[in-house]
C-alpha cells in the first residue's frame, strides 16, 4: 500500500522537497495543505511583482497540471489546525486526514512591532501575496509608504513602492542598513544609493506608535518625528510559525526541533524550512533550505542523507543596486581586513580574513566576484599565496604566481585598470612607450587615477612593468599614517564625492586612525574650507595653535599681536593705541615687522580678547600674522610721493589688501606693490607681485625669501587696477583650490606648470569664475576673528584657579 | 585617598579641545575628547615646554604644538618617551570632578 505523506506549508521548502521525492520515484499519498489560498510559488519574486518587474503567474513554480500529474491531494486556503499524534491525522477546518509521515513547513511569521495602532488598517507585513497585493493597491503615485526596518525585506518593500511612484520612508532602528549582512561603510554606501532614487530613509529611528483613527494616517518616533503615511509596511524580522508544534507538543527552542534528518522529536513526523531550529540555528535564506528538502526528500526515501548548514550569501534584489555579503565579517581580534575602494564608481568591497583562511565577504557596487569568494569562504581553502591580488578576484590570479608585479602583467591588454576612466591596459602601456614615464605624465595623457586616484597603485604597477629599471616610483607620499591616499587624492576625491566634514571624509576615505593626527586634520579642514565655503563649518579644534588662538605662540607661551596695517600704511590714532596697549599689558618688545607692520610680542593668552577689543575700538583688525592665509601687502609709496613712480602703488596695495584679507590659503601668501621697476617693496620676491610701468601693471608670481629663494615669473600684464584686482584674486582662488596643503605658492607652480597658470589666467571666462568662487567665500570668510573671540573673554583663562585651596 | 572637586561644566570644554586649571605647582590640562571622554595631565611638554592644553586632540590623544610629540591621555606617554602625569577625572552630572588628592600630597610635602 501507498504510504500516506501529509505535507502542511506550501512553500519554497516543501515545494522542493516534493520535487525531489517525485524526481526520485518516490511513491507517496500526498496531501498538500497551504493557508495560503493558492500552490506554490517563489517567495522571492515577490519583490519584483512589487516593483511591477514581474507578474504573480510569472513566480509560479507548480502549477494545477504539476500536483495533477503526481497525484498531489491540494488543500488549499485550508490552514491545518491541530495534529493529532498518538492518531496520526491532522485537522483542517474541513476535517481531517490521516498520516504516515507527517511534514511541517510552516514557514515563519512577521513579527509585528507591538506599538499603538499596529492592528490599524493600512498596516501590513511583507511575506505573502496579499501582503504585495495590499502594497501595490497603496503605492500608486503621491502615495505616502513608511517601511519599518531597514533589512533585506524592508528596503526590497521600500525600493518596489517607490518603484510604482509612491513616497517611501524607511525606518531603521540600527546605526546603518542591513547591520546584519552589511558592514558600516556598504551601509552608507547602499543609503546613500537609495536616497539617490528618492527613498528618505531614517536610521536610529525607533516606532512609538502608528496614528489614524479609522486606518493609518502617519508613524511617530522616539525622537518626536512624524512621517504621514497611507501605508506601513513592518519588515522588522520573523519568528519561526512553530504553534501547530507546540500544540502537539513536540520538542520545540525557538523552532522546530530537527535531527540531521529533519526528523522532530516524534519519529513520524518531519520539519523542514524557516519553522525549524537545527543545531541551535534558524534560517532564514533559500539556500539552506534547498539542503535541507533534498536530504528530507532521501529521508523519507529511506536512503541515508544528513543536513549540515552551509554558509549562506545575500543579494538585495533591487534593481540597480549591487551588494553582495557572505560568510562572517564581524571585527574580531586576530582578524584582518583587506578593504578596496572606488569612490569614484561607489565600488566597495572587504574581505575578512583569519590567518590563512577567507572568513568573509561584503562587496557593493561591483559584485561580479561574490560568487568565487563565496566559493573560497565555504572550501576554508588556505589562500596565503592568494592574498596580495586576492580583493581583484578570479580575474588577477593567473596560475600559480603571488607576486602582483605578475598579476598585472597577466592582464590581457584591454583589461580595465582605470574603473573612473575607463582607462585599459593596453592604452597605458601604449603612452609610457610613447614616452611618458612619470605617473604625472601617465595621467595627463590617458587620465588613468586621474579621477578617484584609487588605481594610482596598478598603474605604477603597469609602468614598472613597461619600464623596467627605468621606474622610480613616485616620491608622492601618502598624507600621513592615518591614511594611503596622497594630499592630491583627498583633495580629488573631496571635491569628486562630495565630502563635506572630516568625519565624512574619514569614512569614505577608509582613515585608518580614529580621530586623525595633528597632520591630516588642519589640513581636511582646509580643504573642506577651500572647497565648501557655503556648507562647510570651519572646525577650531582642527587647526594649529596659532590659527586657533588668532595669535602667534611664542617659544615661552606667551603670543604675539599684530594688527593690520592696511598697505603698510598708519597714521597717528592706531599708533597710539598701539602704544597704550603695549603699557597697559605690560608688552616686553615692539618690532617692526618685515611685513610694514608693528608686532606686540610677549602677550599673555588671558589678556589677548582685551588687547584686541582696545585695537577694535581704534578700528583695527586682525593682522592675520599667524595665518596661513592672506598676510600682508608691502607697499612703495608710488606716485603719491615718489618721482620715479608710475602708478599709485600704495593705494593699489591697499585695494589688494582689502580685497584678499580674512581669505584662508593653502600657506601664508604675501605681496608687494612697487610703482616702477625699481621695486623699492621688493615684489619680486613675494607669493605674488606687482611692478607698475607706464603702460600698466606687471603681475608676477611664486617668488621666495625664506629657506628658498626665487624671483616671480610673468604671469600677467594688467592695464588698470581693477583688471589686477581680478587677476590676483582669480590667482589666489587657482591656488587655494588646487595646492595641497602648506605648499606656498612658489612648489605648487612648480608642480602644476607656470604655463597652466598663465592659460587659466587668459580665459577671461574662466577668471571670472575663479574671481566670482574667491568672492562668494570672502563673503563668508572675511570677518575678523578678534571681533568675534574677544566677546568671550571667560574661554581664554583656565577654567579653574586651585592655586589658593588648601588641603582639606 | 581620592577627593574629587568639582572644576568646570563638561561644556566649558570644547570637543576635541582642553582647558588649564592652574595650581601652585603648574598648570594641569583638562582634555575632553570627541566622544566626550575626559582626561587631566600636566600641561607643560618635557621636552621644552610647550603647552600640550593647546594642542591639536585627535583620539584620546595630543600633539604638542612645539614639535609635535605625541602624548597618549590615558597614560601620559609620549611616542618620543617623555612622561606627563596624569590625573583622575570623572564627570558626573554634566560635570568635571577632578581628583584633588595631589593638593595634599603637595602641602604636605
Ligand atoms: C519578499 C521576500 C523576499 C525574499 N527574498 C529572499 C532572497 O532574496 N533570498 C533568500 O534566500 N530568501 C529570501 N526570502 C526568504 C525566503 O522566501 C524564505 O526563506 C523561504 O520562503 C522560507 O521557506 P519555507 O518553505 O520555510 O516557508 P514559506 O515559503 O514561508 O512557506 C510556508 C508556507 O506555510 C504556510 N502555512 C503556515 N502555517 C500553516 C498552517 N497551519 N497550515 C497550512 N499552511 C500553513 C504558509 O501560508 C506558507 O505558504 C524572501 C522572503 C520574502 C517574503
Ligand atoms: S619702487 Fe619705484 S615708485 Fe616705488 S618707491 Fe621705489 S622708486 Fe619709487
Ligand atoms: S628667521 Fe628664524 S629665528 Fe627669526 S623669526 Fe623667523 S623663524 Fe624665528
Ligand atoms: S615642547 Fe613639546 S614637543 Fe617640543
Amino acid at each position: 500500500m501507498k504510504q500516506k505523506l501529509v505535507v502542511i506549508g506550501a512553500g519554497m521548502a516543501s515545494g522542493r522537497m516534493l520535487e525531489h521525492l517525485f524526481d526520485n520515484g518516490g511513491d507517496f499519498d500526498v496531501t498538500l495543505f497551504n493557508a495560503e489560498p493558492r500552490g506554490n510559488y517563489n517567495r522571492l519574486m515577490l519583490s519584483p511583482v512589487l516593483s511591477g518587474e514581474k507578474t504573480y503567474d510569472q513566480i509560479v513554480t507548480h502549477d494545477a497540471d504539476w500536483y495533477a500529474s503526481h497525484g498531489v491531494d491540494c488543500r488549499f486556503g485550508e490552514p491545518v489546525v491541530r495534529i493529532d499524534r498518538t492518531k496520526r491525522i491532522v485537522y483542517s477546518n474541513a476535517g481531517g486526514v490521516p498520516y504516515d509521515a507527517l511534514v511541517i513547513a510552516t514557514g515563519s511569521a512577521p513579527f509585528i512591532v507591538p506599538v499603538p495602532g499596529k492592528d490599524l488598517p493600512g498596516v501590513c507585513a511583507y511575506r505573502d501575496l496579499e501582503d504585495t497585493n495590499k502594497m501595490i493597491a497603496a503605492s500608486g503615485p503621491g502615495a505616502k509608504a513608511v517601511v519599518i526596518g531597514g533589512g533585506l525585506l524592508g528596503l526590497e518593500a521600500a525600493a518596489g513602492m517607490t518603484a510604482r511612484g509612491a513616497e517611501v520612508t524607511v525606518i531603521h532602528l540600527m546605526g546603518h542598513l542591513m547591520e546584519r549582512q552589511l558592514d558600516p561603510a556598504a551601509g552608507y554606501l547602499l543609503q546613500r544609493d537609495l536616497e539617490s532614487r528618492g527613498i528618505r530613509i531614517h536610521c536610529k529611528g525607533a516606532t512609538k506608535a502608528i496614528l489614524g483613527k479609522d486606518r493609518v494616517e502617519a508613524v511617530l518616533l522616539d525622537d518626536g518625528t512624524v512621517y504621514p503615511a497611507d501605508l506601513v509596511c513592518m519588515a522588522v524580522g520573523i519568528r519561526p510559525e512553530v504553534r501547530l508544534a507546540n500544540d502537539a507538543h513536540l520538542d520545540v527552542g525557538r523552532g522546530i526541533t530537527v535531527d540531521d534528518q529533519l526528523r522532530t522529536s516524534d519519529l513520524a513526523i518531519f520539519a523542514l524550512g524557516e519553522c525549524i531550529e537545527h543545531d541551535k540555528q534558524l534560517f532564514g535564506l533559500v539556500a539552506p533550505l534547498y539542503d535541507q528538502a533534498r536530504v528530507l526528500a532521501e529521508t523519507l526515501l529511506g536512503r541515508e542523507a544528513a543536513f549540515k548548514p552551509v554558509q549562506t550569501a545575500t543579494k538585495l534584489k533591487v534593481t540597480g543596486v549591487d551588494l553582495f555579503s557572505a560568510g562572517d565579517f564581524a571585527d574580531g581580534p586576530g582578524r584582518e581586513d583587506i578593504v578596496f575602494r572606488d569612490p569614484g564608481r561607489g565600488v566597495y568591497k572587504r574581505l575578512i580574513l583569519e590567518g590563512e583562511r577567507l572568513l568573509g565577504a561584503v562587496m557593493y557596487g561591483d559584485t561580479a566576484d561574490g560568487s568565487w569568494f563565496f566559493d573560497l569562504i565555504k572550501q576554508g581553502r588556505d589562500v596565503t599565496d592568494l592574498r596580495e591580488t586576492l580583493i581583484f578576484g578570479p580575474a588577477f590570479q593567473g596560475g600559480a604566481s603571488a607576486n602582483p608585479l605578475a598579476a598585472v602583467a597577466a592582464l590581457p591588454p584591454e583589461a580595465e585598470i582605470c574603473g573612473c576612466n575607463g582607462v585599459c591596459k593596453g592604452k597605458i602601456v601604449t603612452a609610457i612607450e610613447g614616452g611618458a614615464t612619470t605617473l604625472d605624465a601617465v595621467r595627463s595623457l590617458t587620465k588613468a587615477s586621474a579621477s578617484c586616484g584609487t588605481c594610482t597603485g596598478l598603474v605604477e604597477q603597469v609602468m614598472a612593468l613597461t619600464l623596467g629599471d627605468g621606474f622610480t616610483a613616485n616620491a608622492n607620499p601618502p598624507m600621513c599614517k592615518c591614511t594611503d591616499h596622497t594630499h592630491e587624492d583627498v583633495r580629488r576625491l573631496i571635491k569628486s564625492m562630495g565630502l563635506k566634514s572630516i568625519p565624512a571624509v574619514m569614512q569614505d576615505l577608509g582613515w585608518k586612525t580614529v580621530g586623525g593626527c595633528a597632520s591630516c586634520r588642519p589640513a581636511l579642514n582646509y580643504y573642506l574650507i577651500s572647497d565648501w565655503p557655503t556648507d562647510y563649518v570651519d572646525d577650531r579644534q582642527s587647526r594649529f595653535v596659532n590659527e586657533r588662538n588668532h595669535a602667534n605662540i611664542q617659544k615661552d607661551g606667551t603670543y604675539s599681536v599684530v594688527p593690520r596695517m592696511w598697505g603698510g600704511v598708519t597714521n597717528p590714532a592706531e599708533l597710539r593705541a598701539i602704544a597704550d596697549a603695549a603699557d597697559k599689558y605690560n608688552v616686553p618688545m615692539i618690532k617692526v615687522t618685515g611685513g610694514q607692520r608693528i608686532d606686540l610680542l610677549g602677550v599673555r593668552k588671558e589678556d589677548l580678547p582685551a588687547i584686541w577689543l582696545d585695537f577694535n575700538a581704534a578700528g583695527m583688525v586682525s593682522g592675520h600674522a599667524y595665518a596661513k592665509g592672506l598676510r600682508t601687502v608691502k607697499t612703495c609709496v608710488g606716485t603719491e610721493f615718489c618721482r620715479f613712480g608710475t602708478q599709485d602703488s600704495t593705494g593699489l596695495g591697499i585695494k589688494l589688501e582689502k580685497l584678499l584679507w580674512g581669505s584662508w590659503t593653502p600657506a601664508k601668501v604675501k605681496l608687494g606693490v612697487s610703482g616702477c621697476p625699481r621695486n623699492c617693496a621688493e615684489a619680486t620676491c613675494k607669493d605674488i607681485g606687482v611692478v607698475c610701468v607706464d603702460s600698466g601693471y606687471e603681475i608676477s608670481v611664486a617668488g621666495a625669501a625664506g629657506m628658498d629663494v626665487r624671483e616671480t615669473e610673468f604671469l600677467y600684464k594688467a592695464t588698470s587696477e581693477a583688471e589686477v584686482m581680478e587677476v590676483i584674486a582669480a590667482f589666489t582662488q587657482l591656488y587655494r583650490e588646487n595646492a595641497r596643503y602648506l605648499h606656498r605658492i612658489y612648489k605648487w607652480v612648480a608642480k602644476v606648470g607656470l604655463e597652466w597658470c598663465r592659460a587659466q589666467m587668459d580665459d577671461p571666462a574662466n577668471r571670472r569664475a575663479l574671481y566670482d568662487r574667491f568672492m562668494l567665500s570672502q563673503s563668508i570668510y572675511q570677518t575678523d576673528p578678534w571681533a568675534e573671540l574677544a566677546v568671550t573673554p571667560a574661554d581664554w583663562a583656565p577654567i579653574a584657579d586651585l592655586t589658593l585651596r588648601a588641603a582639606e | 585617598m581620592s577627593q574629587f572637586i568639582d572644576i568646570a561644566a563638561l561644556d566649558d570644554i570644547p570637543r576635541q579641545g582642553a582647558r588649564l586649571v592652574k595650581t601652585q605647582s603648574g598648570c594641569i590640562a583638562v582634555f575632553r575628547t570627541a566622544d566626550d571622554q575626559v582626561f587631566a595631565i600636566d600641561d607643560r611638554c618635557p621636552h621644552k615646554g610647550g603647552p600640550l592644553s593647546e594642542g591639536i586632540v585627535h583620539g584620546t590623544a595630543v600633539t604638542c604644538p612645539l614639535h609635535a610629540a605625541v602624548f597618549d591621555l590615558n597614560t601620559g606617554q609620549s611616542t618620543d618617551d617623555w612622561h606627563v602625569k596624569t590625573y583622575a577625572v570623572r564627570v558626573d552630572g554634566g560635570r568635571v570632578m577632578l581628583d584633588a588628592a595631589f593638593l595634599a600630597r603637595r602641602s604636605a610635602a
